[in-house]
């Protein structure tokens, strides 16, 4: 981990009005701290409150306890220089590509013929500068997730929040867009707080995995990946990370399906 | 060759129902004396003779004129109202009733009201459109305000986008689909009551020359001003689909 804490997160807790005027807790206990400049992964099965936390990090949710900050500051509202990436991508389908991009420079009042040129350049980033006039109906979803990913960078956030952002994809384009995401990251050294599903893109991704548990939510494991980049899937360190992954993983599941059992590993090792 | 043929099918079941239906009015209308049910050729002669004589010119282009402005107005305070009544819960709320009360009132039931304070002319005719649009209009705004994915102003919100960008930039084209639905619908409603609207209280227009007609006795001049009613509303129609159609398109909305 990089020694600056960019993101701090001590005693969280979010707790949501249910039916009957009960409430439910989404995720409890929460301490996380996220160097500047890192790629966190969180996994854990549905239900257990990634997107949850990684929504009050971005601030479009409140905590009912413990909130977060960045760079020393309380997270009260969404911010331009914290960009969260959705699963669906969020693109505004009345406007072209490249309007899209355009779209959080103009909020932020950058001048027309920089925010251009700034925009061309972020799809040349991405690959899409040739898509630039089309509208985002006439691309796959793997293009639809570069020019969401073009609209952040654009504005040059120093955090990207992005939450499952290819679970909509197929193997192919998932894995390409990991790699590119990989190399974009690499490239502009922005801290990454990245939710999935699925534990291999944890592994290829994270330099840190962070599992989580439902029942209430919470951390049950900090898992540091140390792996150079790229990664290699097909390694024998790879599938080492995957099957103590899917060891915690089981474990998980078991508390899930019987959370009053004494499952060891429950609460964990933290880092 | 069988998709030339459907085609070719597809064009003649159209043409063929017409056929029947003059066929049937023809035969029909044999048995009645003109001045009660005038056949085809007669209703062709009557279109021709207001054709000649200048009178079908001018009550449709004051019909037109009418349903213009009364639709015109009608949007240009609905689609506006509607979206910031979609925007505002709480007042929309409030104002709630008043809608639901006014709106099941037919446009027609306004008319006394109407001639009493605008006088007979284009005034309560307009009104009456205005009415006619402004409801249908007023709701498909408000409910295509509310269903704009919620994903859209999270973005907005997280690049800092001011309240008023927000409304122009996102709220605006977001919900403009929905509200053309609004438009097209509200098209119909008013063309329906023009015709009313200047039976009642018009000295010109359509709606004027068949009430006129009747005092005459002039069937297939009745006739005739519904047959143009009928296609210029179909004309109408036609026009917005192409409109919505070009509008889906550079919303990305087309199939
Ligand atoms: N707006 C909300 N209102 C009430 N309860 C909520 C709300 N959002 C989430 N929850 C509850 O909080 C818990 C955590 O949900 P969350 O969406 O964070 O899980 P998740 O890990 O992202 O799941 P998934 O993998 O399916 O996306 C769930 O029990 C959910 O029902
Ligand atoms: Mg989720």
């Amino acid at each position: 981990m990089t020694a600056e804490p960019k993101i701090l997160i001590t005693g969280l807790e979010k707790r949501y009005a249910s039916s009957r005027n009960g409430e439910q807790v989404a995720v409890t206990g929460v301490d996380l701290t996220i160097g500047a400049g890192e790629f966190v992964c969180l996994v854990g099965p549905s239900g257990c409150g990634k997107t949850t936390l990684i929504q009050l990090m971005a601030g479009f949710e409140q905590p009912s306890r413990g909130r977060p900050t960045i760079d020393g500051r309380a997270v009260t509202q969404p911010d331009p220089d914290h960009i969260m990436i959705f699963q669906d991508y969020g693109l505004f389908p009345w406007k072209t590509v490249l309007d899209n991009v355009l779209f959080g420079l103009e909020a932020r009042g950058v001048a027309p013929g920089h925010a251009r040129t700034r925009a061309l350049e972020t799809l040349e980033l991405v690959g899409l500068r040739a898509a630039a006039a089309k509208h985002p109906h006439e691309l796959s979803g793997g293009m639809k997730q570069r020019v969401a990913i073009a609209r952040a960078l654009a504005v040059k956030p120093s955090v990207l929040f992005m939450d499952e952002p290819f679970a909509a994809l197929d193997t192919f384009t998932r894995l390409r867009l990991q790699d590119e995401l990989l190399g974009l990251w690499q490239a502009q050294r922005s801290t990454v707080v990245f939710v999935t599903h699925d534990l291999d893109e944890a592994i290829a991704l994270g330099q840190r995995v962070v599992l989580m548990a439902a029942g209430p939510g919470h951390i049950q494991r900090i898992i540091p990946i140390d792996l150079p980049y790229p990664r290699e899937r097909t390694s024998d360190e790879f599938a080492r990370y995957r099957r103590e992954l899917f060891a915690e993983f089981h474990l998980v599941h078991q508390w899930a399906a019987n959370p009053g059992g004494d499952v060891e590993g429950r609460g964990g090792a933290g880092i | 060759m069988l998709v030339t043929w459907m085609r070719l099918g597809a064009m003649a079941l159209p043409s063929a129902t017409l056929t029947v239906f003059v066929g049937v009015w023809y035969l029909a209308a044999g048995y009645y004396p003109p001045e009660q049910f005038p056949g085809p050729q007669a209703v062709a002669l009557a279109l021709v003779e207001l054709t000649q004589d200048g009178t079908l010119w001018a009550n449709t282009w004051i019909s037109l004129a009418r349903f213009a402005g009364g639709y015109l107005l009608a949007v240009a305070v609905a689609m506006p109202l509607g979206l910031l009544l979609g925007r505002l819960p709480l007042i929309a709320r409030a104002l709630d009733p008043l809608i639901q009360v006014l709106r099941p009132i037919s446009p027609i039931a306004w008319f006394p009201l109407a001639v009493l304070w605008f006088g007979i002319g284009n005034a309560p005719a307009i009104y009456i459109i205005f009415l006619a649009a402004f409801f249908p209009v007023l709701l498909t705004t408000i409910s295509a305000v509310r269903s704009i994915p919620a994903i859209y102003l999270k973005v907005a919100t997280n690049f800092g986008a001011r309240p008023a960008m927000i409304f122009l930039r996102i709220i605006v084209p977001a919900a403009f689909p929905g509200i053309m639905v609004g438009l097209h619908i509200a098209v119909g409603t008013a063309w329906i009551h023009l015709v009313a609207g200047e039976m009642l209280g018009a000295q010109s227009g359509l709606g004027y020359m068949i009430v006129d007609a009747r005092n005459f006795l002039r069937t297939d001049v009745i006739i005739a001003g519904m047959l143009v009613v009928g296609l210029l509303g179909l004309a109408i129609y036609q026009g917005m689909r192409a409109l919505e159609r070009l509008i889906g398109r550079r919303w990305g909305l087309a199939q």
